[in-house]
């Protein structure tokens, strides 16, 4: 469960100007629910996951993860409820460490303990959890990370990020940096877990087929606002074209073009 | 002489080994190094010669370990402050390091009861230690290399070890990439403070031991040691390339008995080529320059 109260986040430009990428947002998710967020470029989708995660500093509101106020907690702190999954596949593993171990590093949240962390009960749990995956990772164990292509390191990540079965699970355009197939296994792979474990998502894209495919409801994002959110039979009537227009609709302008939204 | 590099090798080794911990596990660059090797040849010193005189026949004989345990812990908190400057005043690695190495040569003079130099008053305590180790088996320059090896075994197992904890798995991945550690709800900074602190206490113990094994401890030791611990670092890894911290620890050791060996040779031979033991820091400052040149040119015509 997720609750962005009046969250309001600015960058300081310097000379006493400040730029507003979020102002005033409120944002409600519950337990299973899975809400993807689209919009364009500097809508301010990527800085709300941030401001969720705990990576940048709010000016106001208030966010409660699980009904916990995490407002003023460090990243770390937030990570005990957030699995995490970025754009860039090389963010969330340790490339120079086998994927056995990085699997160690994620199976758990919290201080570590001076215990064997890979116990033989422990590999062949992750050999069944990463056969799974369908990449070939479960023979490749013991090799480092950083041999793994981008799409099974982002697979990768994913698992690491829902191992410990956090309570909410944050995407940003995890799939944007992959080729069409592989973000298309990754995708696929996503949608499995958020169904098998009932997780709380949010899921920033720009494949709006997906987005309406994949989640429960839609939010679309301006300039810092919500513009739209969609849900029910609202969201399941809606298509491509609706949203392009919903867009164009809300930004009040002729010159929105498609690109806008899509890019 | 053999004996006399291996033992060296080994004693060095564990200062390097402090070298490996932060330059390569953490990727912390630290030169504190520089002012815990000598802090824990002091302190060892110190502990060592008042236990040698101990009126308690147990802490008499065990007078060098107990100097090795001060050294190790007088190294670890040398690391805390470090790391502690380090995080909470958000100086730069290299900084803090300096900041703590200066610092400690004042430290170390105190420790020292003031004079740059404390002789051991126990003739050769090491090797009368192990001496009566070996109860005369061996010759008492091989018991010696014995009991180094003991030691460098231990350690080695109780590394090895560690490195396969959750603690030691999450240090590693630390160095690597910290997003991935902040993900797993780990504070961050207490984690590099205990690897910082390790990282020391290893030069420390080495300090120690190398105090025991010359009969003296020294304000001046602890220059260069960074330089030679890294060549010491490079040189295993040219030797050995392995992904498994098992032979990461090893290949320090086999580096270090080189680097020693070379070292030896310079000093012993080095006047055909007109070398002085003036030119050793040259010579270590050339290794190091030719082990990154040797291995980026391997990465790239692998």
């Amino acid at each position: 469960m997720i609750r962005v109260h009046n969250i309001a986040v600015s960058f300081d430009l310097g000379g006493g100007q400040e730029h507003w990428v979020l102002r005033d947002l409120w944002l409600e998710v519950e337990q299973g629910q899975t809400v993807s967020i689209i919009g364009s470029n500097g809508a301010g989708k990527s800085t709300l996951l941030n401001a969720i995660a705990g990576t940048v500093p709010l000016r106001a509101g208030k966010i409660f993860l699980d009904g916990s106020d995490v407002t003023g907690l460090p990243e770390w702190e937030r990570a005990m409820y957030v699995g995490r999954v970025r754009q860039d596949p090389l963010a969330g593993t340790a490339g120079d460490m086998t994927v056995l171990d990085n699997l160690a590093l994620a199976a758990r949240k919290g201080p570590r303990r001076f215990r064997i962390a890979t116990p033989p009960k422990f590999v062949r749990e992750m050999e069944d959890r990463v056969s799974e995956l369908g990449m070939g990772l479960e023979d490749r164990l013991h090799e480092n990370v950083s041999r793994l292509s981008g799409g099974q390191r982002q697979a990768l990540t994913l698992l690491m990020a829902v191992l410990s079965r956090p309570s909410v699970l944050l995407l940003d355009e995890h799939t944007a940096a992959l080729d069409p197939a592989n973000a298309e296994i990754v995708g696929e792979i996503t949608r499995r877990f958020i169904a098998e474990k009932g997780l709380t998502a949010l899921m920033v894209t720009h494949d709006m087929k997906r987005a309406l495919e994949q989640a429960d409801r839609v939010v679309m994002m301006h300039e810092g606002e919500i513009i739209a959110d969609l849900s029910g039979a609202e969201k399941e009537q809606m298509d491509v074209a609706g949203l392009v227009k919903l867009f164009k609709k809300a930004r009040g302008a002729e010159y929105a073009e498609d690109r806008d939204l899509l890019s | 002489m053999v004996e006399g590099i291996l033992v060296e090798g080994l004693i060095y080794g564990i200062l390097a080994l402090g070298v490996f911990v932060s330059f390569r596990v953490l990727d912390f660059p630290d030169l504190t190094v520089e002012g815990s090797f000598p802090a824990g040849a002091a302190a060892g010193a110190v502990i060592a010669q008042a236990a040698s005189l101990s009126p308690n026949g147990l802490v008499k004989a065990l007078a060098v370990p107990v100097g090795m345990l001060a050294g190790f812990l007088a190294g670890g908190a040398a690391g805390f402050i470090t790391a502690t400057v380090h995080h909470r005043l958000k100086v730069p690695p290299l900084l803090a390091g300096i900041v703590t190495m200066t610092g400690l040569y004042s430290i170390n003079l105190r420790i020292l009861g003031g004079k740059p130099n404390l002789p051991l008053i126990m003739n050769n305590p090491m090797l009368t230690l192990a001496r009566s180790f070996m109860g005369g088996l061996l010759s008492p320059e091989w018991s010696l290399l014995a009991s180094c090896i003991f030691v460098c075994l231990l350690l080695f197992g109780l590394l090895d070890l560690f490195f396969h904890t959750e603690i030691g798995i999450a240090m590693g991945a630390l160095g690597d990439n910290e997003n991935a550690v902040i993900q797993a709800g780990i504070q961050p900074n207490r984690l590099r403070t205990w690897g910082i602190m390790l990282a020391n206490a290893l030069p420390g113990l080495s300090g120690a031991m190398a105090a025991a094994y010359q009969g003296f401890a020294d304000v001046n030791l602890g220059q260069g040691v960074v330089a030679s611990g890294l060549a010491t670092v490079m040189l295993g890894e040219l030797i050995v390339h392995s992904q498994f911290i098992g032979v990461q620890l090893v290949r320090v050791f086999l580096g270090s008995i080189i680097f020693r060996a070379l070292m030896y040779a310079a000093r012993s031979w080095g006047y055909v080529a007109g070398i002085t033991p003036n030119d050793l820091r040259l010579l270590t400052a050339l290794l190091i320059v030719a082990s990154v040149a040797i291995s980026r040119y391997g990465r790239k015509h692998r």
